[in-house]
């Protein structure tokens, strides 16, 4: 057993660092959620250039071949600098669908253009009606002509706009809540019969709503498995977000440490407090539970057993939920009035904290999925 | 003992209800159903009619406008407004800076202040936080020295809610450095239109406006405007905290579930509603069970002449119950929490909501209701207090 980063990792824990001390002060960030596309194009091809948009892809097209702790560890970086480039839902979930589930072709087509940052991808699943449940799927593609017609709504699809190509889940058969019947597609982001309404999200990043009338979609995977597919690619997505979120509660932690060695109150520094010191104690546990459970699900995402992986997925799920809410309104609590503004960082390793808690599934969702596995 | 309201409680409680069914119209109920932004306008609008009524000031002493009600008649009519959705009364005023006003105020300040405060034509702000001065409230630096018959004050006072709209701020000010720090602090009342006040916005997580900085440079203050005695601030301004924190909650703690109540009904979880889901009914089971403890714990004190202890576990249990409503409602909306259109908060917004038009104030609130835990005295504060003040610790 051995829990340390190889020699590569670490150099690719380093560059992650300084790309983050250099593009992600606080002030750089906000220009960036504040601009028309919400990230930074010439940062999508700082990541190209270094690699790490290949990181996780196959070498075979155009891949470096990482797994899933090189991963952790950009997500990880990524979290503490609250980077918004759509490495989430293009590399790790677009690419992780191309992987698990593309033909050769699409493979072969697609795969080195992601990798060289000339293509991005989205993931639209959550509906209306849906809420965690990814199967709960009433968008329908009907078959038409060589490929098939798919109309419905999505809602939340992040970075949606920024996509060249949107993967859906769409029901080729089945009731709208059967696991049976589901497929993916790919589809093109200007598409006619597709319309789109962009907002910001509460935490800076971007998301649309979809609606789509007839739109031509391409199969991905096979005709009515898009639920195993889904199930594998989402278990990938989350133990990634699981290190993103792990980044942000470490900076939150070390942050609000530091807040209090220097906020003097009463004629000290309020870490003289002894109900501060254990409520820093029980955040900084906090931390280190949820990399804990960070490391386990990187470290099983690949078990051949489904039924072990996805109580890992869901575990760590929950770990982090439990953990990031702690930390993140401890954060806010311990540093009064100041952690209330858009000023300070802090409010805003809050928001995502708590934002990562809502996707792929709550707390609650999981610990119930956890209990039926 | 008896929990039962009197006839003549539920009598005015009709009464009460009548009011508001006359006189609130229903556009700007509906804001505050939907918590969407109000502006000055609504609630001077809403503060007026209660006045009108004889009703904006029920706890002021009769002979300057005040209503001899029973303290559970005082309870009815705060819970019944919040629960009609009545736009809030600014406290700063009214609650606050009045009491203070007509118990050690002079005469002439009763009679020149006062008014102002029944009609709403003075919007009043709080200076007492500090960039500094925070829990620490004694340790405040602002300061204002004696120049003839006036006080030159320089200084800065921030978390100023709403002072971006206001005439008057009542202000904590260092007149002397002698002794404690609690026994150098003066109670200052300024005109907010003074040369050398300049205030700027403070921007919060949840992208609102609520709070401000306010700078005092070189501020002319006649010294007439201050309130007792020099240095004797400290006693006005505990005086004063007492009435911040003991607000009642349980009207606006049964509002936020019974918003949330039906969000739950209407939101989808496995083809059935959200509130039909065990998982979900159960935690808003636990909410109920929680918020039925505080209201009777509110209860227990109401008549209470000295709300001291019960003032700060009060604010404690209330303030962290109005947070874990905000976060089953997060919970509730799931991915729509997501979607940040801040247009969508504003009353008129006429494109269609994103997801369920319920879901845009979910996350903004959330982000918002942190600070109940900290602003009036932090909760730790709360229980330094507790634990001094009634533990003898």
């Amino acid at each position: 057993m051995d829990f340390s980063l190889s020699e590569e990792q670490q150099l690719l824990k380093d560059s992650v660092q300084r790309f983050v001390r250099d593009e992600y002060e606080l002030e750089s960030r906000r220009k960036l959620v504040a601009s028309d596309t919400g990230y930074s194009e010439e940062n999508w091809a700082k990541m190209a250039e270094l690699g790490w948009l290949a990181m996780p892809l196959p070498e075979e097209f155009g891949g470096i071949g990482g797994g899933s702790v090189e991963t952790m560890v950009l997500m990880e970086e990524f979290g503490r600098g609250l980077v918004v480039e759509p490495y989430m839902s293009s590399i790790v979930i677009g690419g992780g669908f191309l992987v698990a589930g593309g033909s050769k072709e699409q493979k072969t087509e697609l795969l080195p253009k992601l990798a060289a940052g000339e293509l991005k991808l989205a993931f639209a699943y959550a509906e209306r009606q849906s809420r965690f449940d990814l199967n709960d799927v009433e968008c329908k593609a009907e078959k038409s002509g060589d490929g098939y017609s798919i109309s419905g709504h999505k809602g939340v699809v992040f970075y949606a706009a920024a996509a060249d190509k949107i993967i859906v889940s769409a029901r080729t058969s089945g009731g709208s809540r059967d696991a049976d019947g589901i497929t993916l597609f790919l589809i093109d982001n200007n598409s006619s019969g597709l319309s789109r309404r962009d907002y910001p999200t509460v935490d800076g990043l971007r998301a649309s709503e979809l609606e789509m009338d007839g739109v031509a979609g391409t199969v991905l995977g096979d005709v009515g498995g898009g639920a195993a597919l889904m199930d594998e690619v989402v278990g990938l997505a989350i133990a990634a977000i699981c290190a993103e979120a792990v980044g942000c509660m470490d900076v939150l932690q070390e942050t609000t440490n530091e807040y209090l060695k220097t906020r003097v109150q009463f004629g000290v520094p309020l870490s003289k407090f002894q109900v501060l010191q254990h409520r820093m104690v029980d955040m900084f546990m906090e931390c280190e539970q949820a990399r804990s459970m960070c490391y386990m699900v990187n470290l099983k995402i690949a078990d051949e057993d489904p039924t072990e992986r996805a109580k890992a997925v869901s575990a760590a799920k929950v770990q982090i939920g439990n953990s990031g809410r702690y930390v993140g309104q401890q954060s806010v609590q311990l540093h009064g009035g100041m952690g209330m503004t858009d000023e300070l960082h802090v409010g805003h390793y809050f928001k995502r904290l708590t934002m990562i808690d809502t996707m792929f599934g709550n707390k609650d969702h999981h610990l119930k999925r956890y209990a039926d596995l | 003992m008896d929990m039962q309201f009197r006839d003549e409680d539920l009598a005015f409680q009709a009464e009460v209800r009548q009011f508001i069914g006359e006189n609130l119209p229903t556009d700007l109920r509906e804001k505050v159903q939907c918590g969407l932004h109000l502006d000055k306008e609504d609630y001077v609008f809403w503060q007026t009619k209660l006045n009108d009524q004889g009703w904006f000031a029920p706890h002021w002493p009769v002979a300057l406008g005040g209503v001899e009600w029973s303290p559970t008649q005082h309870y009815i009519f705060q819970n019944e407004l919040v629960e009609g959705y009545c736009p809030p009364v600014m406290p700063f005023g009214v609650r606050m800076v009045a009491p203070v006003i007509f118990t050690y105020g002079s005469a002439e300040q009763k009679q020149r202040f006062l008014p102002g405060i029944l009609d709403s034509t003075a919007w009043w702000c709080q200076g007492y936080s500090e960039p500094g001065s925070g829990s620490d409230l004694a340790s405040l630096k602002t300061k204002a020295v004696r120049d003839g018959d006036h006080y030159v004050v320089n200084g800065t006072k921030t978390w100023t809610t709403l002072a971006q709209f206001a005439d008057w701020i009542f202000c904590l000010v260092r007149t002397s450095g002698e002794g404690k720090p609690q026994e150098g602090i003066s109670f200052l009342l300024i005109d907010m239109k003074s040369p050398g006040i300049e205030v700027t916005p403070i921007i919060t997580i949840d992208g609102s406006h609520e709070v401000n900085s306010v700078f005092f440079t070189d501020v002319r203050v006649p010294a007439e405007n201050l309130i007792g005695k020099e240095n004797e601030g400290w006693t006005y301004a505990k005086f004063l905290l007492l009435f911040e924190r003991s607000n009642s909650l349980t009207g606006s703690l049964k509002q936020q579930l019974h918003r949330l109540r039906g969000i739950a009904d209407q939101e989808q979880a496995n083809g059935d509603r959200l509130s039909a889901d065990p998982g979900f009914a159960a935690q808003l089971a636990d909410y109920e069970v929680q918020l039925r403890t505080y209201e009777f714990l509110e209860l227990r004190t109401l008549g209470n002449p000295n709300p001291g202890a019960e003032a700060s576990y009060l604010k404690i249990i209330g303030t962290d119950l109005q947070q874990l409503a905000s976060e089953l409602t997060l919970g509730a909306v799931a991915y729509f929490g997501n979607p940040y259109i801040r247009d969508a908060l504003v009353h008129g917004y006429n494109q269609p909501p994103v997801g369920p038009d319920y879901a845009a104030p979910a996350a903004p609130q959330y982000f918002n209701y942190r600070k109940t835990a900290i602003y009036a005295g932090s909760n730790e504060i709360q229980r330094n207090i507790l634990s001094k003040a009634v533990l003898g610790m």
